[in-house]
């Protein structure tokens, strides 16, 4: 969901007993998993293609990717039920190849439950306990706390027909942790649940996690869960690892497009990149200085693109439509009050001579100040040929040169009438708006029929909405907000 | 629609005529009071106490039911441990050809199959007896349990074996605790099944059978061929009695277990292909 998606989640807390928890930063920390170059194939299909990857006691781990990328295959690995084409998987240090599942203390929370039909809950979450030991006590001693802990009580006498569906994901959890395993898998374990049912669960495992100290490691199609509940995640690709790192990384500084695109929502602008000078310049794309009618003289010489005229991608003059013009004529003009004239008299030798437009007229008293400067270095962006190109001070310099893509979240582009002070500034026009509640986000189109989303908080009752389909608008994001990928 | 409508309640009326109307002769003359068969002198339940004063017929019920007993015990061993193999193996080299070798005595005239055993027992220097009788029912019902619990198997969730290898179980425990428990039902219609392929079959076992090891089918043939006795009607009426008996309990009960059981494995997974 796009929605879900675009929050990026507050990271939950870290561990409680250190500042911070991060072991795959600290040399001398010793992973619980490692894969070496692991390699699985079926016949001549890579499900699994030379994967190293370290996995560090007590982490919650979550495994990201399309449908078929190699997830379940990873974990299936590592519960044993796979055998590895090529490379070395480590537990805690030991070569689990040849180690069969039975001997494994390894731990699985299948995807389908697997919870055995012909047994109580009780004795489902008392089946891996009795495979280690005969002491009733101790047994009952643990199923019983294992029924505190998923709060299921009330249930051990049932067979798991007669309980709901989340009920039986908690027995299926609490039986794979019955053993304390040191390292227990979970394979797409909340996908059947209700939203709500679904977040607390996510929480109850993360108090699960902190109280037990048991290594997670779980597969998931929902990103959000991902963040939520994972202390770095892994995005795979095709039996890769594209990036694994902690959700705020991941989901503000994403390597690739290909983490950009799939966590989360994020438009994309292509240009050609060159180096910024390394000395705080004044701002140069949205100077105060530049007034609508200096910027739109040329708009008349014909061997010059007009800057106005770029984002229709049919070619028409950007005259706003029916809808706009009525807008404007009945709605905005009252509310915005005074218009300065110039737009009419420069857009006159246009093909709408006789239309206002609403977009390129900001009232030029009313423009707030530019921030005074913006820091050098980094990378200005020449994403359309005759527009001011966007900065992007933490662009890595050594992509100056190469096309790359600017991938921007759309919490961090704002949407408005007028032309913002913000360190970049793009015209456009409004093709969608996906209401959601409590945010609006709005799909713009801008030069070269680039599609960039911008999201609005609703603060406003929507009926009295300002910009509405076919506006022309202005989007606008800070110098930072964007990441640089190399395209 | 109407669903009884006269052709339909005609048609099953026939249908079942022709079906059990001979059974329901047999039952009735087993109560003639005359030692003809076909004269009708009166009700009597005479020809029941004959029967069981009657050592033959006794001693052929006993052989029978033992060698029933045990190749059907034999066999739901063999063609369950078979059925798992087939379907748990994977790909073997030759896996189908063993699986066809299985099915193959399902398709097999019995003559061909008595005729082969006679052979190899006689090749063997065994003699023929009890035993041979009953290694050879075992033989043929074999695959009829085998095809029976692998159409259980093949829709059985193979993730609980993991899950139950994944705690712990050796493969013998995880087949043992979760997989034996779960397909039970399918284990005992097939010894059922074997049991009553066993109490029928006259063609191999007149082949593979020997002195002192007479079957009640044969007991019954070769009577028979000395004229219809009402002693044989009597007796084939308790059969009749227990045959039904034994398949409708079965039946019932293996339906409503494999319908709870089907329900309880769909609800032990969540609800989502
Ligand atoms: N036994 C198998 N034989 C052949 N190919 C297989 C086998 N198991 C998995 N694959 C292939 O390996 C790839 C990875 O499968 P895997 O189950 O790990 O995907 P996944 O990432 O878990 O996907 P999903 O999110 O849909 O569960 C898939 O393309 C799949 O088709
Ligand atoms: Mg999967």
């Amino acid at each position: 969901m796009a929605e879900t998606a675009a929050k990026p989640k507050p990271k939950a807390k870290p561990m409680p007993h250190e500042g911070v928890f991060e072991p795959w930063n600290d040399p001398n920390a010793k992973p619980l998993i490692e894969f070496r170059n692991v390699t699985k194939r079926y016949g001549d299909f890579t499900a699994i293609d030379d994967l190293t990857l370290n996995i560090y006691e007590k982490e919650f781990f979550a495994l990201l990717g399309p449908s078929g990328c190699g997830k379940t295959t990873m974990m299936r690995m590592l519960a044993g039920f796979e055998s590895i084409t090529q490379g070395r998987i480590l537990l805690a240090g030991r070569d689990i190849g040849d180690v069969p599942p039975n001997k494994r203390s390894v731990n699985m929370m299948f995807q389908s439950y697997a919870l055995f039909p012909h047994l109580s809950v009780w004795e489902n979450i008392a089946f891996g306990l009795r495979r280690e030991t005969k002491d009733a006590a101790r047994i009952t001693e643990r199923v019983e706390e294992m029924l505190r802990l998923t709060r299921l009580e009330k249930f051990a006498r049932r067979k798991p027909h007669q309980i709901s569906g989340g009920q039986r994901q908690r027995v299926a959890l609490a039986r794979s942790l019955a053993k304390a395993p040191k390292l227990l898998l979970l394979d797409e374990p909340l996908g059947a649940l209700d939203k709500k049912l679904r977040e607390e669960t996510q929480f109850e495992l993360m108090d699960i996690q902190e109280k037990t100290g048991t290594t997670f490691v779980i597969v998931t199609h929902d990103q959000e869960e991902a963040m939520t509940v994972a202390s770095r995640v892994a995005v795979m690709d095709e039996g890769r690892l594209v990036q694994v790192a902690t959700p705020p990384v991941i989901y503000e500084a994403p390597n690739s497009i290909y983490v950009a695109d799939f966590i989360g929502d994020v438009s994309l602008i292509q240009g050609k990149a060159s180096a910024r000078p390394e000395t705080p310049v004044p701002a140069p794309p949205v100077s105060p200085t530049e007034d609508p009618a200096a910027k739109a003289a040329p708009a008349a010489m014909p061997e010059v693109p007009v800057a106005s005229a770029a984002p229709l991608p049919d070619g028409r003059a950007p005259a706003p439509n029916v809808m706009g013009e009525w807008l404007h004529d009945k709605v905005l003009f009252p509310i915005l009050g005074r218009r300065p004239p110039t737009p009419k008299a420069l857009s006159a030798p246009d093909k709408a001579p006789a239309v206002p437009e609403p977009a390129p007229a900001p009232p030029e008293s009313g423009t707030p100040e530019s921030p005074p400067e913006l820091p050098g270095g980094g990378l200005a962006i020449h994403w359309a040929d005759g527009l001011d190109p966007l900065v992007a001070v933490n662009g890595d310099p050594a992509l100056a040169g190469r096309t790359v893509t600017l991938a921007i979240r759309p919490e961090k582009v704002t949407i408005s009438r007028d032309k913002p002070a913000t360190d970049n500034a793009i015209e456009g026009t409004v093709i969608d708006i996906a209401y959601l509640g409590n945010i609006s986000t709005y799909h713009v189109e801008i030069a070269g029929g680039v599609m960039v989303k911008a999201q609005m908080t609703n603060t406003r009752r929507i009926a009295k909405r300002d910009i509405t389909w076919d506006d022309a608008v202005w989007i606008g994001f800070s110098a930072t907000a964007g990441v640089v990928l190399d395209a | 629609m109407n669903r009884f409508s006269w052709f339909n309640v005609t048609s099953l009326t026939l249908g079942f005529a022709f079906l059990y109307l001979p059974m329901l002769i047999l039952v009735i003359y087993s109560f003639n009071e005359s030692k003809l068969v076909t004269v009708w002198a009166g009700f009597s339940t005479r020809w029941y106490g004959e029967l069981f004063r009657n050592e033959e017929f006794l001693d052929a019920a006993w052989i029978t039911l033992q060698v029933a007993f045990y190749s059907s015990t034999i066999a739901t061993v063999l063609g369950t441990m078979a059925a798992y193999a087939l379907v748990r193996g994977g790909r073997f080299r030759g896996r189908t050809l063993f699986s066809g070798m299985v099915y193959a005595p399902l398709v097999m005239p019995e003559v061909i199959t008595g005729l082969s055993l006679l052979l190899l027992f006689i090749g063997l220097g065994m003699a023929t007896g009890m035993l041979t009788v009953t290694l050879a029912h075992t033989t043929f019902s074999m695959a009829y349990v085998s095809v029976v619990v692998s159409s259980r198997l093949s829709t059985f969730d193979r993730s609980l074996e993991e899950a139950a290898l994944d705690l712990g179980a050796s493969p013998f425990e995880a087949f043992r605790l979760v997989t034996l428990p779960i397909i039970a039902p399918a284990v005992i219609s097939g010894w059922l099944l074997a049991f009553t392929l066993s109490l029928d079959d006259l063609v191999i076992a007149s082949f593979t059978t020997g002195p002192g090891a007479t079957t009640l089918p044969i007991k019954v043939f070769s009577a028979v061929r000395l004229g219809v006795s009402p002693e044989i009607n009597a007796l084939s009426t308790i059969l009749i009695a227990i045959v039904t008996v034994g398949v409708v309990t079965a039946s019932l009960a293996t339906k409503r277990q494999a319908i709870r059981q089907a329900r309880e494995e769909k609800m032990g997974e969540r609800g989502v292909a």
